[in-house]
């Protein structure tokens, strides 16, 4: 059987069939192939499964993708114009819409040269921010849903709604939210955003202390995560893995520090990582406490920069042509999943040639078989959750 | 109540079809509550209404509605199905839970079958629910299913035991497995409760009930038979419309079951908490619903607050801490009543 992996990257011990001394003659368990998805309510989305599995135990495990095909990149090409891409790059990872429209949007911006002005660079800024908070939220709860744990799902989803009410009262769109354009936004944002986005964070810091009261520091909960699906940071970068994963494993790894884009290196922020503490150092503990942390973080860059936006018009750069030169970039953001990636290739007409994406979520992925042999099949869920994939974003 | 409908029936063989029909008239009216009360503690934990339209108040006629749209769905059977075992396992599954009640005494006027191992027959009729997990499991032709009836196979045949051991300890004091002698040996105030009798062994004896009764019964944390995050839905995975229902009755038939025996055993069953005071048949009806129903919250309470425990660690939990542990009440309250004599 094929796998996605090379024998020498697999850290963790595969369990093979016991042979049982019987009378006479040895007799051997059998391994079952059964298979997991698309249909299946933990796969977060339309992921097949492949598990080769001796009674509860995983011997073995191939991820088939491609059930969410889109061809945005195809479509990217065929567009009449740069700025039509940004609904498409909505659709990727559709619940941080924001971000991946950033990381476009700053691509093309330095194909044409374009400087934004300050007002759009901090609104930018406090929006990634916002639905970065909001996709962790989302790959909290639905965690804790995997782990069986029902309510946290709901509360997480109660505090998001704070944040889809702010990003609809600017933009009108509660998911795909097409606002950060080309050299500016599709609005300013209303008179009184400043003010809710304030109360929001005032809502919302104690949310996270019930949260972990609720879920994190659970006994079960850190039973089922910690020791589970260890991914140690020298695997990790040979996977190439990034985001919270990464940075569960103890690589203090943040682009947002490393390769700052945007305004982002004047706000002081810290890059939380994994530390082992409940059990194993990069174990589904650690990469979900590392996005429970974030969401701290980001709290605190929103209230740096919510004071500081300057007054001024946010679409006096947006360009009235989109016609960039024959070249090419690649500009990487970090997105709540991880490096953002957007090659773009321009022929000097008024669509690009060609749009590549580096998908944090696709090679978040791939690590997955690693993580999984000789773990259990609850502890397959678990450890899929703790990736965190958006389906939209694995297949494109 | 068996001499009083001979006496107006006069035929001995029609009375006891009647009581059989007894039990009947508290499960399904239990279940269709349940299930609404259920939806409504879910959602105000989770800060929501819950079904709030049909019938008006409250939406408190959503579950006749549900019930109603399944007895109306088409009755799907698997293909590759074993199609008799798929037809009788949910017979089999509501079978064991509903034959429980035969013995479980509602009051001090009422209970289905006086028997001498009133507890004992509870303890092994309420074993057979595994039975119809397996065959479900097994007929279904779907691995998912399958393993959900392995777990479960697995899970109750080990909390069986320290449920027994359990019990066990307050069989010894009072001396018999009857279940209305149980209760009368509690009669008076509250703390003659054998939940507060012989401290701390008794207390922690219906702890361990009561958490080994969540496994017995696949509530979380030990849900995993039907863990719908892994196995989508376990045993009754290619389950639809009444087949379906009979096992969601079974469910919290079984619920409330394992709430009455906790009730019975440990909280004094229908005896008033303040002695003669509220007390009498239809009064002791009352107290031990209440105390079934206060049981049947508390595994709500649960459900929506803990995530799930693995199949190993729930393993663990039986076999290293609940067993070890029950013998210990057992030893502790025998030499307890050694040293009394």
């Amino acid at each position: 059987m094929e796998t996605m992996v090379s024998p020498a990257l697999v850290n963790q011990e595969v369990s093979r069939p016991a042979t049982i001394p019987g009378f006479g003659r040895e007799l051997k368990s059998d391994e079952m192939v059964i298979n997991m998805g698309p249909q299946h309510p933990s796969t977060h989305g339309v992921l097949r499964l492949e598990l080769v599995v001796n009674g509860e135990v995983v011997v073995d495990m191939i991820p088939h993708i491609g059930y969410l095909h889109r061809c945005f990149e195809k479509h990217a090409e065929h567009m009449t114009n740069y700025q039509q891409v940004i609904p498409y790059c909505d659709r990727m990872d559709y619940i941080a819409s924001m971000n991946n429209d950033l990381g476009y949007a700053i691509a093309c911006e330095r194909l044409l040269n374009i400087k934004v002005p300050e007002r759009v660079e901090y609104i930018r800024v406090i929006m990634a921010e916002l639905n970065r908070i909001g996709s962790h939220l989302i790959a909290i709860g639905t965690y804790g849903m995997d782990i069986g744990a029902f309510t946290p799902f709901l509360y997480a989803f109660r505090d998001r709604e704070r944040i889809l009410d702010i990003f609809e009262q600017t933009c009108g769109a509660r998911l795909l939210y097409n606002y950060i354009w080309i050299g500016g936004l599709s609005h300013d944002v209303p008179a009184n955003f400043q003010e809710k986005v304030k109360d929001f964070c005032k809502y919302f810091r104690p949310n996270i202390k019930e949260l972990n009261d609720l879920l994190s520091y659970n006994k079960i909960f850190i039973e089922r995560t910690a020791n589970v699906g260890v991914l140690p940071a020298d695997v990790a970068i040979n996977y190439g893995v990034s985001g919270p994963v990464l940075r569960g494993s103890g690589v203090a790894w943040d682009l947002r520090k490393d390769d700052p884009y945007s305004i982002y290196d004047r706000f002081d922020f810290q890059i939380p990582v994994g530390d082992g503490k409940m059990g194993t150092l990069g174990d589904c503990w650690d990469r979900y406490m590392v996005r429970v942390r974030e969401m701290e973080q980001s709290l605190n860059i929103i209230e740096q920069a919510i004071d500081k936006i300057p007054a001024g018009d946010v679409q006096s750069a947006v360009p009235k042509r989109i016609r960039p030169d024959s070249s090419d970039i690649y500009v990487r953001t970090e997105t709540p999943k991880g490096e953002l990636g957007y090659y773009i290739v321009a022929d000097g007409t008024t669509s690009p040639f060609r749009v590549k994406v580096k998908s944090p979520c696709f090679v978040n992925l791939s690590a997955l078989p690693a993580m999984s042999r000789g773990a259990m099949i609850a502890d397959v869920i678990a450890i899929l959750g703790s990736i965190d994939i958006v389906l939209g974003e694995v297949d494109r | 109540m068996k001499e009083l409908l001979i006496s107006i029936l006069q035929n001995e063989i029609l009375v006891y079809v009647l009581m059989a029909f007894v039990p009947l008239l508290w499960i399904l009216p239990f279940a269709l509550f349940a299930v609404w009360w259920e939806r409504k503690i879910a959602a105000h934990m989770q800060d929501r209404l819950g079904p709030m339209r049909v019938g008006g108040w409250h939406g408190w006629a959503q579950t006749i509605a549900d019930i109603l749209k399944l007895i109306q769905k088409e009755d799907a059977v698997p293909a590759a199905a074993d199609k008799f075992l798929f037809a009788l396992a949910p017979f089999v599954v509501f079978l064991g839970s509903y034959a429980a009640f035969a013995a479980i005494p509602f009051s001090a006027a009422y209970v289905g079958s006086e028997i001498n191992i009133g507890l004992f027959f509870v303890l092994s009729i309420s074993s057979l629910v595994v039975i119809g997990l397996l065959m479900a499991g097994w007929a279904s032709n779907n691995k998912w299913s399958l393993f959900g009836a392995l777990r479960s196979a697995a899970q109750i045949v080990s909390y069986e035991i320290p449920v027994a051991v359990a019990l066990l300890a307050v069989v010894m004091v009072v001396g018999s497995f009857d279940l209305q002698e149980i209760n009368r040996a509690q009669s008076g105030m509250f703390w003659n409760w054998f939940v507060f009798q012989k401290f701390p062994f008794l207390f922690i004896a219906c702890i361990i009930y009561f958490v080994a009764s969540l496994a017995e019964v696949n509530r979380t944390p030990f849900d995993i038979p039907e863990a719908e995050s892994e196995l989508v839905a376990g045993y009754h995975t290619e389950y639809g419309g009444m087949k379906f229902a009979l096992f969601f009755l079974a469910e919290y038939a079984n619920m409330f079951a394992v709430s009455a025996i906790a009730a019975t055993v440990f909280l004094g069953g229908w005896n008033s908490p303040f002695g003669d005071f509220m007390s009498g048949p239809l009064w002791g009806a009352f107290w031990f619903i209440t105390k079934g129903m206060g049981f049947v919250f508390v595994q709500m309470w649960l459900r929506w607050t803990l995530p799930r425990l693995r199949v190993d660690q729930l393993m663990y939990v039986g076999w290293k801490v609940l067993i070890p542990f029950s013998f210990v009440v057992v030893i502790g309250v025998g030499l307890w009543i050694m040293m009394a004599q």
